[in-house]
């Protein structure tokens, strides 16, 4: 006769919710710089360790420690402060202008800049991101212009997709950025078979994927591993790992079992868990990982540890799921205010430095929005012509679209 | 010229095109070393490396994303699904990433990618090797969906399709793989030697997309149909003697509209034959076209003979293919309408 108490289904619940103080120890936090540098060459299932602890080089006092430090170029840095600062003013700017009706839809990534831009500035310039909606900050780094990228959130005549596609959706081969899906994982295993091209034909380039904690529930997440431990593929698959899936903690994704990074290891792939708030962590671990790739030795899995900090999208309001204050409690903090405390210590950058390449970064913005807004917008009427949504089907158009054509315009 | 089978044709093909162009790679289950379930592919990895010709894990959905992808590098992918009947995995790639890559970027990317399906039944698959979805297919813009109905087309149309800058949906019934299958299953096998069809010349060559072929003249009714139903609608013409032109579309979506409206126009009569089952089957869609665009050349109410509504079966497999009696039954009933 069995002793077990009847069956009962396991749903995970967040530690916090509104009116409940989130208890972070969950994070299983590692002090900054215990956790060891594997060599370049390590083989997948020897990074179990470092897929499970979590690699911090900043300090409380803002000093870079232990053996992931980067040792990067000042100047490095503070290009990288200036590009989070921009993307954050971008971000700011934009959720107001869909406030105000300007824009039909946005999404910000306050609280994520340093993962993706500390990632751009480890990779060559030709090397192909795959990213997310809410990696803006590759184009910014890589000087995607601000007003182009304003023109596709208005929707306006100069919207590089031609109005194809909601606000945050944009594409650049020239800059490296796969058109983004708003179908969740469908680009991680592009980004793989990019990769696998490369390998292909002997090229040196290599492909960043990216991914939320939410989406590696989907199949393409799995497929994504497999394909990329098969073949070897010279591909850095990034889960952002912000806590919260809309409405649901990264529990429901998997999260409270295993690690994000775990699920790479299992795969037979190096794996890293890394503290996505600081900038200079991920500046080394992306660094390994492109030069893992690069030379040959296969992919890197990275889980960055973050928050989202604001609402998943200007559609949503997370105040009816999660604590109010729980960013301003993330025990990681904010990765914009980090770097700066890190380049004053230094003394990279002086306080008077700070400001005035705030007050530029957001100088540029006011200036791209007017100027975007000058080419009128989606709510004004001044979008690409209705004829226009017949083209880029097929490259050419087939006889059936020619008669639709001249049935809408009739 | 030689005399191939399908399959040659196929192999012939995929020959031709990693020959000319080092973008193109071939990669499914089981298609590398081994050459394929239905030999496709054999010895072509020998021939072009593992680089050019390999194997994939058992995950379609991955298959296909790695294949826009690889599209998006600069390549031209061309892959294989073992069984059409095995695609559904890979239908959001298919539907939301290759179909509309060109779309939402505005041009900026594209996915000139090739997928490959043995579909059709007739050969005791049952419901999961049995199956024809290509109204799944055409359903969805931006996808070119092709069947071929013999071994010259075949290997035209499956050039056509790799060097097609848009995503090919190429489906290959399985049944006529290795003869021209009529529908008279307990008839002897009847090989492709001998057929006209299967004259292929051994080089480079093309059968435009968008193309559909008057595969037999006539002027009493048109029969438009495709794959193994081309060669059962002949029998079903030739034992009942009613003298029906017979288009075989070719290319489904986008189709050769004119060429349908030219034959129906002519004849006044229409009869569809399709082997997948019948609602919102692709044959629901050329109904409707010919209604549309022949509704006052019309002698007679249009009949489509198609599967019925239900799982492919295994053991009933020839209740349920629309044989030669079943179409010869609906060319009498669209006749006889005065």
């Amino acid at each position: 006769m069995s002793q077990c108490s009847p069956l009962k289904l396991h749903v995970p619940e967040p530690t916090g919710r509104p009116g409940r103080e989130t208890d972070f120890s969950y994070l299983n936090l590692s002090p900054a710089g215990a956790v060891r540098r594997p060599a370049i060459d390590t083989p997948p299932l020897a990074t179990v360790d470092v897929a499970d602890a979590l690699v911090r080089v900043l300090d409380d006092d803002g000093h870079a420690v232990g053996p992931w430090d980067p040792k990067a170029d000042p100047q490095l840095l503070v290009a990288g402060l200036r590009a989070m600062l921009k993307t954050r003013s971008f971000d700011a700017r934009m959720v107001v202008a869909q406030r105000q009706k300007k824009i039909s839809f946005y999404m910000q990534s306050l609280g994520e800049e340093a993962i993706c831009i500390g990632q751009v500035l480890a990779l060559e310039p030709d090397d192909m991101c795959f990213p997310t909606y809410r990696q803006q900050g590759i184009l910014i780094a890589r000087g995607y212009g601000l007003v182009d990228m304003m023109c596709q959130l208005l929707s306006n005549d100069r919207d590089p997709v031609k109005g194809r596609q909601m606000p945050v959706m944009y594409s650049s081969r020239r800059h490296g950025f796969f058109s983004v899906s708003g179908n969740l994982g469908t680009q991680y295993v592009q980004a793989v078979g990019w990769a696998m091209a490369s390998a292909i034909k002997g090229d040196t380039r290599i492909a960043s994927a990216w991914i939320g904690d939410g989406a590696t529930a989907e199949a393409d997440f799995h497929s994504a591993l497999t394909f990329a431990s098969v073949y070897r593929a010279p591909v850095i698959l990034n889960i952002v790992n912000n806590q919260w899936a809309i409405s649901s903690f990264q529990g429901i994704a998997g999260g409270e079992a295993a690690t994000f990074a775990a699920h790479g290891v299992g795969n037979g792939i190096a794996s890293l868990r890394v503290d996505g708030n600081d900038f200079l962590a991920v500046l080394a671990t992306s660094r390994w990982a492109a030069e893992r790739a690069r030379c040959g030795f296969g992919p890197t899995l990275i889980e960055w540890v973050t928050y989202r900090g604001g609402a998943h999208s200007t559609s949503d309001d997370p105040s009816k799921y999660r604590p109010a204050d729980d960013w301003q409690r993330f025990p990681l903090g904010d990765p914009v205010a980090r770097l700066k405390l890190h380049l004053l210590a230094t003394g990279a950058l002086t306080d008077d430095q700070c400001t005035r390449m705030q007050q530029e970064v957001d100088e540029e913005v006011v200036a791209a929005q007017k100027e975007a807004e000058s080419y009128g917008s989606l709510a004004s009427g001044h979008v690409h012509d209705a004829s226009t949504m017949f083209d880029d089907v097929y490259r050419d158009v087939p006889a059936h679209l020619v008669r639709q054509r001249a049935q809408q315009q009739a | 010229m030689a005399s191939m089978t399908m399959i040659q044709a196929i192999r012939s093909a995929l020959d031709v095109m990693l020959e000319r162009d080092d973008n193109v790679v071939i990669f499914g289950q089981d298609v590398g070393f081994f050459g394929g379930v239905f030999r496709c592919t054999d010895g072509l990895q020998k021939k072009y490396g593992t680089s050019r010709v390999f194997d994939t894990p058992i995950a379609e959905g991955g298959i296909v994303g790695v294949a826009v992808g690889m599209a998006a590098y600069g390549l031209r992918p061309v892959a294989e699904i073992q069984f059409a009947d095995y695609f559904y995995p890979a239908y959001d790639q298919l539907v939301s990433e290759a179909a509309r890559v060109r779309y939402r970027s505005a041009g900026d990317f594209t996915a000139p990618i090739t997928v490959r399906m043995p579909c059709g039944g007739g050969i005791y698959g049952g419901q999961t090797h049995s199956q024809s979805p290509e109204a799944l297919l055409t359903h969805v813009c931006g996808l070119r969906t092709v069947m071929p109905s013999n071994p010259y087309d075949a290997k035209g149309l499956l050039i056509a399709s790799i060097e097609c800058d848009d995503p090919v949906i190429f489906l290959e019934p399985k049944r006529i793989y290795n003869g021209p299958f009529d529908g008279h299953h307990d008839k002897p096998v009847v090989p492709w030697t001998g057929v006209p069809q299967s004259e292929v010349p051994d080089g480079h060559y093309t059968v435009p997309l968008e193309s559909a072929a008057i595969f037999r003249p006539g002027t009493a009714l048109t029969v438009l149909t495709y794959g193994t139903m081309v060669w059962v609608a002949e029998a079903a013409v030739r034992e009942t003697g009613i003298d029906a032109e017979i288009i075989d579309l070719r290319s489904l979506w986008p189709m050769d509209l004119d060429t349908v409206v030219d034959s129906v126009t002519k004849t006044g009569r229409c009869v569809i034959v399709h082997e997948a089952t019948r609602t919102s089957g692709f044959g629901a869609e050329l109904t409707a076209l010919v209604q549309e665009h022949c509704f006052f050349h019309l002698e007679a109410p249009i009949e489509r003979v198609t599967g019925w509504d239900t799982p492919y079966p295994h053991a009933q497999e020839w209740a349920y293919f629309p044989g030669p009696e079943r179409v010869g039954a609906a060319l009498r009933r669209v006749m006889e309408t005065a």
